[in-house]
């Protein structure tokens, strides 16, 4: 295996540049966590009465978290597809920060390229590729479509079985599954708090960011709160970084 | 086992609202150089982010503020964070998350 995965690298990446298998493995860790939530919301989509097929098409052309977790809640409470839409829209607004953080690894391949590796982009694969860059200060593409695909197929899986188990479990809250979405954000938030030598500054933006997603959330809208939180805490603490 | 023509919509249109963001700066940014004070910016969102979902998790319940102790969200979330900072581990955040609150739903 090791001597398999040294041979395609000397072969594929002349200045050792990391593997699609390399990806592939550094995913490994997230996968069980991420198994755990695709069930999860596996088991909410198909008691929210949706089909085993309609959860396959939102766990391929969706393939994102919190949108199947908020689509199941609100299809189950008759919202209209124009509020569902808009309303994930502002979710997943947050993704533009993500993908124009990671651009900047990124600058040398073609627009096309960058869409391969934006249109699997997820928190999950955020997270893994932003300490990859912090130990390298480069991320490979081939490495990046490795970390993406892994987590898309196991994503996929795991949304399969949880539809097809769902029909058994009638009330998925007495299981404590819905936390399984705050749950993982703990641990992908205190993952990349230690990864990083800035815990003073990461405290403050961390607080500011709780106060006004909660402020915002209960005057206004919970996904405006998301969006504004997170501009104001980034901005306060980019101001604070260039202080000291 | 059927797609309804309404969900169908749905989510092709959820599933182009979430398509766009994730390309977008990948494409276009990757034409234009971003400053340092950007970078710096952009290092802080995943703290941003993540810390928003959170407190929006634990904190609200349709619509409304829930600090009281019978909210078991925040009470679980608790030994969440703790396995988190001590074992480091995203697996045994998750899984420590659904079992604490699942017992705290049974026992209280």
């Amino acid at each position: 295996m090791k001597l398999e995965t040294a041979l395609l690298e000397s072969h594929a990446v002349p200045e050792s540049e990391a593997s699609f298998m390399q990806g592939v493995k550094d995913c490994l860790p997230t996968l069980l966590g991420y198994l755990s939530i695709g069930f999860a919301a596996g088991v909410v989509e198909k008691t929210a009465g949706l089909s085993v097929a309609e959860i396959a098409m939102m766990s391929i052309i969706l393939y994102a978290g919190s949108a199947q977790f908020i689509a199941a809640g609100m299809i189950a409470a008759g919202s209209t597809a124009t509020s569902i839409v808009i309303t994930i829209l502002f979710v997943n607004l947050r993704h533009l920060l993500l993908s124009a953080a990671l651009s900047p690894y990124f600058r040398h391949l073609t627009p096309l390229r960058n869409m391969l590796i934006g249109s699997l982009l997820t928190d999950e694969t955020f997270g893994v590729a932003i300490n990859e860059s912090a130990k390298k200060h480069k991320i490979s593409e081939r490495w990046m479509h490795g970390l993406n695909i892994t987590a898309y197929l196991n994503w996929f899986i795991a949304n399969i079985a949880g539809a097809l188990l769902g029909q058994w479990i009638s009330n998925p809250e007495s299981l404590g599954l819905d936390f399984a979405l705050p749950a993982m954000f703990i641990g992908l938030l205190v993952l990349t708090l230690l990864s990083r030598s800035k815990f003073a500054v990461d405290i403050v933006v961390a607080l500011i960011a709780v106060l006004i997603a909660v402020g915002v959330s209960l005057l206004w809208s919970p996904s405006i709160g998301v969006i504004a939180a997170t501009l104001v805490a980034s901005t306060i603490g980019m101001v604070i970084d260039k202080w000291r | 086992m059927e797609i309804s023509a309404d969900n169908f919509f749905i989510i092709i249109g959820a599933a182009l609202v979430t398509f766009i963001p994730r390309v977008l700066p990948l494409m276009l940014l990757s034409r234009i150089t971003i400053p340092a004070w950007g970078m710096r910016w952009l290092n802080f969102v995943p703290i941003a982010v993540m810390s928003a979902l959170i407190a929006q998790e634990l904190f609200i319940q349709d619509g409304e503020l829930m600090l009281s102790s019978n909210n078991l969200e925040i009470i679980a979330a608790l030994p969440t964070f703790w396995i988190a900072i001590k074992t480091r581990s995203l697996l045994g955040t998750v899984v420590t998350g659904i079992i604490s609150l699942m017992l705290l739903r049974y026992f209280w």
